[in-house]
């Protein structure tokens, strides 16, 4: 330690500041998006970030907080996004029928969770994650096969509840229309992102709470030395099952409110194999064992997603002449980048973006 | 006492596939559709033994678990249809000899890819996080990522035809039962891959090395021999049985694409979760099991057919939670 | 020629984050039956282990004759000729007897000689010669364990609590077979038995909370109550 420079403590409290400060950022932007950006694409990708960010930080409860490895998470998203969308395209439009269908849906992801962490969650870490991995493909299995109520690969397409479809108007202007804040129309596509955004942010909190309440303090316990754990007395498989259901339920509620937002719901859209990865990257490169980890790395995640592609198509492009590259750097390709990213960030940096800027300067 | 019981259940576990055919035939009704079931679901299951038996030795003997492996499956699968493809005029010709070569070839290239890739996954991407199962978790499925990824680049999006040698193709009729022969060549090559690791692991040193490490590992290091030279053949070797599944996979299935590893890492699991982490006889039980009842399935309840392997999954989790024949432990 | 095949300068080994050994130094002379004596948790097991090289000794060196052990592999010190029979015995329960002792053995196979006087010591060893080793006794597997520490000359042979749980009948054949195996090597022996390890040992020490607190002749301590009560308290006294 120089006399010179800030000290140990304090360069880990700056990192610490930093990735508060970018978590607040980042919620302060989401919080006005519809009025920082006015396309259609940009509050698209607001309202994704806000529904992984709950779903993303409800896995880390998992992964991060508890060390259980599950491949589920997209069974228990799709549950609630299912049940919200059979519900409102058999009912029609109506908050009876997203709370009716979204709470059966969420009734039954914690039903399977309890059912799978009662099963199998005594056993190792690496059954477990065997055992979510099979359920996982077999629940995307039935939803493309029982096409009577799921319509299948094609997904179903329905209406929202009307006050937050574009035609409600929630203010009226001078002329008659929906009036303009900010140059932004009051109508049902805002109310629609509010949705989206309270919600989240209320499940968001839920999940602050929850690991910073006793429950949090079992967990790391039980994280950090699982025999030392069931020696004070914790009932280890107990407690893993308890969390197992609340990430499930909290995943279940973020399906609900994707489903109500996308006013679709398919495989592709919920319980494809592709959005698992997309939350094991995230929680990997924002920072196991950290909320405010999970706001990061679904933001970078989420806009790399969205840029990268233009990149890779330029790369591919200036680099035509050579064989195979070109190949790995067309756009579809991009997993590829992102594959090689993640075991580089899993080997370097396991504490990911956020773990890594707190604990600058520990060690 | 209770190790008579145990050693009764062992024994008798190793009937429930038996079992499983004879029980069926009334439910099926029909002779001759529940014989090419039978002989389908025991095919099927060979080929997934294949896959699924290097994964539970590697787990057993170094408690390592790499979600990567169905990539040596998919790579066993497009190498085996390339040297097929390449080798044309052998695959298409009459003669016995030039396609057994081809067929030779294939299944050589893909075991042979199996060892080399193996040897560098092993040494890259799994040494670095022994002992740390989170890591290990993620970083292999990061390479599964990244090899379905390589697969799609070099063989394309669209599936690939996989050429049949002429020799395979068609089916024996005996009765009013039509055998296809690529079946029974499946069969027997997965029956030939089972024998052999048999008699390498009860007869062979090397193989008494690798029970007694499955065992316990500490152990066998403290009396002189070095597991983590012992492991990395071992993973190979269970890489390249991976490969000639995919290989034996494609010839069966005759269109393959990227997401074959991926498809059959599912069922590769469940076997492996049935028959019990580090054990060859258990694979093998599972494997046979999940075959037939795949078959039996998709005749009777179409829609259920993969869904019933996941409830036979879970009924034997709740009869024996770790497994029909999990390899002992400590 | 060292009159000690072993030593142990300053040795520290941690696990994870804690600290278990806090400088062990420790002198094992050649030949004989030597007692290392301790409580439950005062690092006898994390001792034998360092040694082993199952676990890496943060700093202080372990000397087996003239070389520097520490940095060694498990394996390689094993080719050395220590052997290591741990407090849960090791058994492979899947293999025979045979094929335990067979692995223990070496790829040249066994010395018919030494097979033979293994089968005098315990004869239950040629009685279940080709059963599965799951299928012993407590007893039996302990004597597997031992008899495979014996089936190759060695150096040194490391045995952590052989008499844990295990008859007092059998305990007095472990004795007769300990003095015979001693002959010819030497034996660490780790005991909370002071009983057992008093009719042994010739030399002793005495380890508490990861250091060593005495050093000396066997015959001393055994007829020193004092020092015995000082040094093990009363958790020896109440073992028997």
């Amino acid at each position: 330690m120089g006399a010179n420079g800030p000290s140990l403590p304090d360069r880990a409290r700056n990192g610490r500041l930093a990735v508060y400060a970018i978590a607040a950022a980042i919620g302060l932007i989401l919080a006005f998006a519809p009025f920082l950006f006015g396309d259609v694409r940009s509050q698209q990708v607001a309202a994704r970030i806000c529904v992984f960010i709950v779903l993303v930080a409800s896995y880390d409860l998992l992964i991060g907080y508890t060390g259980i490895v599950s491949f589920a998470h997209t069974m228990f998203f799709g549950l609630g996004a299912y049940g919200a969308a059979i519900a409102l395209k058999q009912w029609g439009p109506g908050w009876s029928a997203v709370l009716v269908g979204g709470g059966a849906g969420i009734v039954a992801a914690a039903a399977l969770a309890a059912l799978i962490g009662v099963l199998s969650l005594r056993v190792k870490a690496i059954f477990f994650a065997m055992v979510t991995l099979a359920a996982a493909s077999v629940m995307l299995v039935l939803a493309s096969q029982l096409s009577a109520i799921t319509n299948g690969e094609d997904g179903l397409v329905y209406v929202a509840p009307k006050l937050l479809t574009p035609a409600t108007i929630l203010f009226t202007g001078a002329d008659g229309k929906a009036a303009k804040w900010f140059g932004v129309r009051m109508d049902g596509k805002i109310a629609a992102y509010y949705f989206v955004f309270l919600t989240c942010l209320v499940l968001f909190a839920a999940l602050y709470r929850i690991i910073r309440s006793p429950l949090g303090a079992v967990l790391e316990a039980v994280r950090e030395n699982e025999i030392r754990a069931e020696a004070i007395g914790y009932r280890v498989v107990a407690y893993r099952t308890a969390v197992f259901v609340i990430a499930a339920v909290i995943a279940a509620c973020a399906g609900v409110v994707w489903a109500v937002w996308l006013r679709y719901t398919g495989p592709e859209t919920t319980l494809s194999f592709a959005i698992m990865i997309d939350i094991l990257l995230m929680v990997v490169i924002g920072g196991m064992g950290t909320m405010t980890g999970a706001v990061i790395g679904v933001t970078v995640m989420s806009l790399a997603q969205f840029y990268l592609k233009d990149l890779m198509g330029a790369a591919a492009e200036a680099t035509a002449a050579i064989p195979v590259l070109p190949q790995l750097l067309n756009p579809d390709r991009w997993l590829f980048w992102l594959g090689i990213l993640f075991i580089l960030l899993v080997y370097f940096f396991p504490a990911g973006v956020a773990g890594t800027l707190m604990k600058k300067g520990t060690h | 006492m209770n190790a008579a019981g145990a050693l009764f259940s062992r024994f008798g576990i190793a009937f429930l596939p038996a079992i499983m055919v004879v029980a069926a035939l009334p439910l099926i009704g029909s002779f001759s559709s529940w014989a090419t079931l039978s002989i389908a679901g025991l095919a099927m299951g060979m080929m997934i033994f294949m896959m699924a038996s290097g994964l539970s030795l590697i787990f057993g003997l170094m408690d390592v678990l790499n979600f990567g492996h169905s990539a040596f499956v998919t790579f066993g699968a497009f190498i085996a249809a390339s040297t097929l493809a390449a080798l044309g005029g052998w695959v298409g010709a009459p003669s016995l000899t030039l396609n057994l070569m081809a067929l030779g070839a294939a299944i050589g290239a893909a075991a042979l890819f199996g060892l080399a890739a193996g040897y560098l996954f092993e040494r890259v991407i799994v040494r670095p996080v022994y002992r740390d199962h989170l890591r290990q978790i993620l970083i292999t499925m990061g390479a599964l990522i990244v090899a379905e990824q390589i697969v799609l680049a070099i063989w394309g999006g669209s599936p690939v035809a996989v050429p049949r040698p002429a020799l395979l193709t068609g089916s024996i009729i005996l009765g009013d039962v039509a055998i296809e022969i690529y079946r029974l060549f499946a069969f027997g090559l997965g029956l030939a891959a089972y024998v052999a690791l048999h008699l390498m692991l009860n007869r062979t040193r090397i193989g008494l090395l690798i029970r007694a490490g499955v065992e316990n590992r500490e152990m066998v290091e403290a009396l002189g021999y070095r597991v983590d030279r012992l492991f990395i053949a071992v993973f190979m070797a269970g890489s390249a049985l991976a490969a000639v599944g995919g290989a034996m996979w494609a010839g069966y299935q005759g269109l393959i694409s990227a997401t074959l590893g991926g498809e059959m890492l599912v069922l590769v699991f469940i076997v492996v979760i049935i028959g019990g982490l580090g054990s060859i006889q258990g694979s093998l039980v599972g494997a046979l099991m999940v075959g037939l009842l795949g078959n039996y399935v998709a005749f009777l309840f179409p829609k259920l057919s993969l869904a019933s392997n996941m409830l036979l999954m879970l009924a034997i989790l709740m009869w024996r939670p770790n497994g029909l024949l999990p390899a002992v432990k400590r | 020629m060292s009159d000690f095949i072993l030593r142990l300068d300053d040795v520290h080994t941690d696990i994870a984050q804690y600290r278990i050994l806090h400088g062990v130094s420790l002198d094992v002379p050649r030949g004989g039956v030597h007692v290392l004596l301790g409580r439950n948790g005062a690092g006898k097991t994390t001792t034998l282990r360092t040694i082993m090289g199952l676990w890496r000794a943060r700093s202080g060196a372990v000397v087996l004759g003239h070389r520097d052990i520490s940095a060694m592999h498990t394996s390689e010190i094993a080719r050395l000729g220590v052997a290591y029979v741990p407090e849960n015995m090791g058994i492979f329960g899947g293999l025979t007897v045979e094929e335990n002792l067979r692995l223990a053995a070496g790829p040249a196979g066994f010395d018919p000689g030494r097979l033979k006087r293994i089968f005098t010591l315990f004869p239950a060893m040629e009685k279940f010669r080709d059963k599965s080793a799951w299928a012993l006794s407590g007893g039996q597997k302990q004597m597997l364990a031992i008899s495979r520490a014996i089936i190759e000359p060695r150096q040194l042979i490391l045995i952590d609590e052989p008499t844990k749980g295990l008859a007092p009948a059998i305990i007095r054949a472990m004795i007769d077979a300990f003095r015979d195996i001693a002959r010819e090597t030497t034996i660490l022996l780790v005991e909370q038995n002071f009983l057992f390890a008093s009719s042994l040992g010739e030399t002793v020490a005495v380890i508490d909370d990861g250091r060593i607190v005495h050093r000396g002749v066997m015959a001393e301590l055994a007829a020193d109550r004092d020092l015995q009560t000082r040094l093990l308290g009363l958790s020896l006294d109440a073992h028997h």
